[in-house]
């Protein structure tokens, strides 16, 4: 894919518009993302973040405007196959297969892959990564805690070897600690040259780790800049974190 | 009297194991879809015919062949054969209703069903065609008092190597962890690399391959080939797959062998039970029976884990 100009985004959309039937719920929305960048989505509930998300990994279509990824249009293609192009997905609510063993969920992962001796090295990673995932290889998927399923989600997606992960709510519902050891990871990852978008409820946390970050309302981007920027603006501290303005 | 029981185990197992085969194509498909592909039965009715047609050629075409070979001919006809009536089925028939309303591709399974018969009424027509009886039907006793006919001991052996084969497949390949992973979830599925509706696809082909085997056996076993022979061992092996607990392959296999050995022992017995007042043609009723009892205590079937809550 003709990715050499490295000033040019690796993701591009240009006023996207998501509707679910006669409902539109991203209403033309730009958004970039440049290789290496931990950029994050924030906003209220319904906002229109994890619409985007789906969009961009292939499960919901544009209803209008342009996807491109890697300099080329992406908007037609199949979820699988933008899978295949280095765009990975952990979805909301995980998704985990719960019937499934914990291994074959990570081997999942590595579906579209053929280097055997990789994949392998690739898994001991990140049972490195993530110990706890480890010890639970053998157990049906469903029967793991939502940290940890959230951690064979996030350890599936990295099987596939993704240029861009796309994360959504990857902190929903589970415990502090959890938290924190899900955005270690999430550094290890970028340091490995990830290029990372984050939808996070938690705009606190996800603002002090992204370099950029969009906040987005009804369907619309509001406001963008750099993640200290919009930490300390006003408008975003008291819509979203919680202070009187 | 314990060889009369023993007797009907083994008939009944010869029969639960065809029930089972056919089944399993049934239960992947509800698996996978949530669609009862009321057509499937049909599938194995065209799998005869066409191996009764590519027999009868190959007969006449290079004689004096082993009846073995005429045989294992007849199935490498019928199961491609099957396996692009499964493909063009899913394909043209089921695939644009996937987001429908569920009883739409029902009504329309039931639709491709009477499409089927009569196609096969116009090509083969409506007589019953004798089937040739390439492998021995002489009884062999191998328990004293206790017979097997060489085409019953085949279609025992051949099921067996098929339900093996698949579980191996669905349980042991990269293919078939994509196929239990596209039947929990789709959407994440395809989030996987996994080209979801390639792996529907392959689920109508494989469960039609394994239809077309099944056909071939009824017919050798029976002798007989015809355009609705198709009806009642869809119906049953669907009895069988609700049996074992839709939608679980072990369930399909526990179900048919069961349902297999519930009729032919009942089959066996009922003249002495019922004092003469019925007789072994109404065996049907036993499968019937059953199917009743357990969804009455069992609704999820016999290792089901969910309810049926799909047409």
């Amino acid at each position: 894919m003709p990715h050499d100009n490295p000033a040019a985004p690796l993701l591009q959309l240009r006023d996207a518009r998501i509707a679910y039937g006669q409902i539109q719920a991203v209403k033309g929305i730009d958004l970039e993302l440049f290789s290496g960048e931990l950029v994050s989505l924030i906003g209220a509930n319904g906002a229109g973040k994890t619409t985007t998300l789906n969009a961009i990994a292939g499960t919901l279509q544009l209803s209008g405007g342009d996807l491109s990824y890697a300099g080329s249009p992406i908007a037609s293609m199949p979820a699988h196959k933008r899978l295949r192009a280095g765009i990975a997905l952990v979805p909301e609510g995980r998704g985990i297969f719960t019937r499934l063993t914990v291994e074959e969920n990570l081997r999942m992962g590595a579906y579209t892959r053929n280097d055997k001796a990789e994949i392998e090295s690739d898994l001991q990673r990140v049972y490195e990564m993530l110990p706890r995932v480890k010890e639970r290889l053998p157990q049906v998927a469903g029967t793991l805690s939502g940290g940890e399923q959230q951690m064979v989600a996030i350890g599936r997606a990295l099987l596939s070897r993704p240029k861009l992960l796309l994360l959504d709510e990857p902190s929903m519902g589970l415990a502090p600690l959890i938290v924190e050891k899900i955005f270690e990871v999430i550094q290890i990852v970028i340091k490995q040259g990830v290029t990372v978008l984050l939808v996070e409820q938690n705009a606190n946390l996800a603002l002090g780790f992204s370099n950029r970050a969009y906040v987005m309302e009804s369907g619309k981007i509001t406001l963008s800049g750099t993640g200290h920027d919009l930490l300390h603006d006003p408008k975003v501290r008291s819509a979203y974190l919680g202070e009187a303005a | 009297m314990i060889q009369t029981l023993l007797q009907q185990i083994i008939n009944g197992l010869v029969v639960g194991s065809v029930y089972a085969v056919v089944a399993l194509g049934y239960t992947m498909v509800y698996g996978i879809l949530g669609l009862i592909n009321f057509a499937h039965g049909d599938v194995l009715m065209v799998g005869a015919l066409v191996a009764f047609t590519a027999i009868t050629f190959f007969q006449a075409a290079i004689p004096g062949l082993s009846p073995i070979v005429y045989f294992a001919l007849g199935l490498m006809v019928a199961m491609p054969a099957c396996m692009a009536i499964g493909y063009t089925i899913e394909r043209t028939a089921y695939r644009r209703l996937r987001n429908a309303p569920r009883l739409a591709p029902l009504i329309t399974a039931i639709g491709v069903s009477f499409l089927l018969q009569t196609l096969a009424m116009i090509i083969w027509g409506r007589n019953y065609h004798s089937f040739p009886q390439l492998i021995q039907t002489a009884p062999i006793e191998i328990v004293s008092g206790v017979f097997m006919t060489p085409v019953q001991m085949t279609t025992v052996g051949l099921s067996a190597a098929m339900m093996v084969g698949l579980v191996l497949l669905v349980t042991r390949t990269n293919m078939g962890r994509a196929m239990r992973a596209t039947a929990e979830n789709h959407r994440v599925a395809s989030l996987m690399g996994v080209d979801t509706n390639g792996i529907i696809a392959l689920t109508f082909i494989i469960g039609s391959a394994l239809a077309a085997v099944a056909g071939v056996m009824i017919a050798s076993n029976y002798g007989v080939a015809h355009y609705s022979m198709g009806f009642m061992p869809g119906l049953k092996a669907f009895t069988a797959a609700v049996l074992g607990g839709i939608g679980n392959l072990a369930g399909a296999m526990v179900g048919g062998i069961v349902l297999g050995l519930v009729e032919a022992i009942g089959a066996g017995y009922i003249e002495t039970w019922s004092g003469g007042w019925l007789n072994s043609s109404y065996q049907d009723i036993f499968a019937f029976i059953i199917l009743g009892i357990v969804l009455i205590f069992r609704p999820t079937g016999l290792l089901g884990e969910r309810v049926a809550d799909r047409a």
